[in-house]
């Protein structure tokens, strides 16, 4: 089987872009990405389809002229499933902008919590430093 | 053909049509999810029962000829994860009907929560039952979806950020499984397992470790193996507790069953030892690690799942028939214990009113029923004699003794290592949050993470998480057979009788 380069270049460049773009902390940067993607990715299965030809309707068309259809049946669920993806990204990024005013991902505050304990070489809260006793009383508070 | 493979994967769905139409009713609602979820119990249980007399189950979707159409397969280990999956998302579903109304209005503020979640079974019976690798693909959306909807449910802040992290991540490894599918499309020219399996050692090196690297990449991400494995921690546990539960015993258990199925299926010439092996190594220590520094129980428990995810990776790093049935029995065992952790994870939130170590004591004195709940899977989970998880990770410690290189024995010694430092995490959760004298807490301590404490535990939700305790003691109890019955689907995954039974001995 021979490809197409010309959808080879298309589809890398395509995919490059939208990983670039997933990396962002914006959901609308990361929806651009997502669909610049997966419109890559759709590519991709277009190349594996080989080369065009008649559509594959039976007692019309020869055999062996015919385009190959389960790539192309492949590509209409992973549309349909984009679409829904990109709607449910939406939804995310208008109801973080609801909550937050903005669409960015924000750290996780446990991580940046153990992070700052870290870095002031202390140790964490749930560091062992508990002297049993049955009041309790000397229970290390925060 | 056997049309009782279509059953756990339709029922569901009919079942979560049927809920959305009875969204006002949620009683109505409740027996409709439980009847069908118990039905695929049934038909799960049943498959098991042929897979073994019967061998391996197949049919081609739709009567197209063979070869065109869809397979559904169902061989033991199929059937294995089938009917413990069905039996953990019953018990689950029977937990989150104990929930109050109030509770119910506020965790899901329409009544989505039973569509979803049947639509995730059914999506997890997909992926289980598929035999055909764009099949897995659908199977993997419908669970990643519903999971989607379940884990950002009720849109607060710290949820849509949680949602946003796995929703990013899994849009990612599911973009690459398209690839790895076109990629494997363009060199065999069909996606169905059992003919890939048979074109694939045809094929140059490089293309093979093409495929099985993305394969691989992708399945890793959605099992949580390190490194692939940070957005787990940060999704899970600010979600309502029966959805972490489900969330963390199968969810990640279906990434760990794709693994299996492909490396032993379309890649048993590749096994890959030592890649996965080092691997699995890390897993279990970065994770453990991870789940010693936590002062919140339920992060503290995600941490011990990606840990843990390192055991069924050793078992197919080794893919020797020892190590594959290990990983099998060890992956029921998991599923069951991990889920019924999450469960007394979200009972302790209702009695202490808080899952952070800091903010809870003395809840053995509150509530000596919890204690006993907590500490019987805890101990299981750190794989204290004679619960199931010593029975499975003394199997998969066989399997890497009888592998006998220098790198299986440090595996052996890690996940003994690995398996202390479980107990010294579960210990920590006992010592912080059981021990000690009772806190009384007044209105203005009440915050972020301090809500409603002293909340009585109904009786529904002791009951489901006491029959999966039962469960996992059951997996003690009959572990002879119950292991003999691994051993053979380990042994049928190697020795070819799925390929034979999906292309009924000729190739078309």
């Amino acid at each position: 089987m021979t490809g197409n380069l010309t959808l080879a270049i298309v589809a890398a460049v395509l995919i490059a872009s939208g990983v670039y773009l997933l990396t962002e902390r914006s959901l609308t940067r990361i929806l651009v990405g997502v669909l610049v993607m997966s419109n890559g990715v759709n590519i991709l299965f277009l190349i594996a389809s080989g080369p065009s030809g008649s559509p594959p309707l039976i007692d019309l068309f020869a055999g062996d002229e015919m385009a190959d259809p389960l790539p192309q049946a492949m590509v209409l669920t992973a549309i349909v499933i984009t679409m829904a993806v990109s709607a449910f990204v939406v939804t995310l990024a208008y109801r973080s902008f609801q909550l937050h005013g903005n669409d960015e991902v924000s750290d996780d505050i446990e991580d940046r919590r153990i992070r700052e304990l870290a870095e002031r070489d202390d140790v964490s809260d749930s560091f062992e430093d508990i002297r049993f006793s049955d009041t309790g009383e000397d229970r290390v508070s925060e | 053909m056997n049309n009782l493979l279509t059953i756990p994967v339709l029922l569901p769905m009919l079942g979560a049509a049927l809920t959305l139409i009875l969204g006002r009713r949620p009683r109505a609602q409740r027996v409709v999810s439980i009847i069908v979820l118990s039905l695929v119990v049934a038909a799960a249980g049943m498959l098991a029962w042929q897979a073994e007399t019967d061998g391996v189950q197949s049919l081609w979707v739709g009567a197209w000829p063979d070869g065109f159409g869809i397979a559904l397969v169902a061989d033991r280990l199929s059937a294995i994860m089938l009917t413990v999956a069905g039996l953990v998302t019953l018990a689950v579903l029977v937990f989150s009907a104990g929930q109050e109304e109030d509770e119910v209005r506020k965790e899901t503020p329409v009544s989505i929560f039973h569509p979803t979640f049947l639509l995730m079974c059914a999506g997890v019976s997909n992926a289980f039952l598929a035999g055909d690798l764009f099949n897995l693909f659908v199977g993997f959306e419908i669970l990643l979806f519903a999971s989607y909807v379940l884990l950002t449910m009720g849109g607060t802040g710290s949820r849509v950020r949680a949602g946003s992290i796995y929703v990013v991540v899994n849009l990612l490894s599911s973009s690459m499984f398209l690839m790895a599918l076109a990629t494997t499309y363009a060199a065999v020219g069909t996606v169905n397992l059992a003919q890939i399996s048979q074109r694939i050692p045809d094929l140059p090196e490089g293309t093979q470790g093409v495929i099985q690297f993305m394969l691989l990449t992708v399945f890793a991400i959605k099992a949580a193996v390190f490194p692939l494995s940070a957005w787990l921690p940060d999704s899970y546990p600010t979600a309502p507790a029966p959805v972490t539960a489900v969330f963390a015993g199968l969810l990640t258990k279906v990434g760990v069953y794709a693994i299996l199925r492909t490396q032993t299926l379309i890649f048993p010439h590749r096994p890959l030892t030592e890649l996965l092996l080092v691997i699995a190594l890390l897993t279990m220590v970065v994770g453990i690690f991870g789940a010693i520094a936590q002062a919140d129980i339920k992060r503290l428990l995600s941490f011990t799942l990606v840990s843990h995810i390192g055991y069924m990776m050793m078992g197919i790093g080794l893919a020797s028939i020892e190590g594959l049935a290990g990983t099998i029995y060890y992956t029921a065992h998991h599923i069951t214990i991990q889920a019924t952790l999450f469960l007394v994870a979200g009972l302790i939130q209702r009695v202490g009113g808080s899952s952070n170590l800091d903010r809870l004591s003395g809840l053995l004195t509150t509530s000596p029923l919890l204690a006993v709940l907590f500490i019987v899977p805890g101990m299981n989970l750190a794989g204290i004699p004679p619960f199931s998880g010593f029975i499975g990770k003394l199997g998969l410690l066989n399997a890497g003794v009888a592998a006998n290189t220098w790198l299986a024995w440090a595996l052996v010694a890690t996940s003994v290592v690995t398996s202390l430092l479980t107990l010294y995490a579960i210990a920590k959760v006992w010592n912080r949050a059981f021990w000690g004298t009772p806190v009384s807490f007044t209105v203005e301590d009440e915050g972020e993470d301090l809500v409603h404490p002293g909340r009585p535990m109904p009786g529904v939700m002791v009951g489901a998480t006491c029959a999966l305790i039962a469960f996992s003691l059951l997996l003690t109890f009959v572990a002879g057979p119950f292991y003999a019955y691994t051993h053979n689907a380990a042994e049928a995954l190697l020795d070819g009788a799925y390929v034979a039974a999906v292309l009924d001995g000729e190739v078309p």
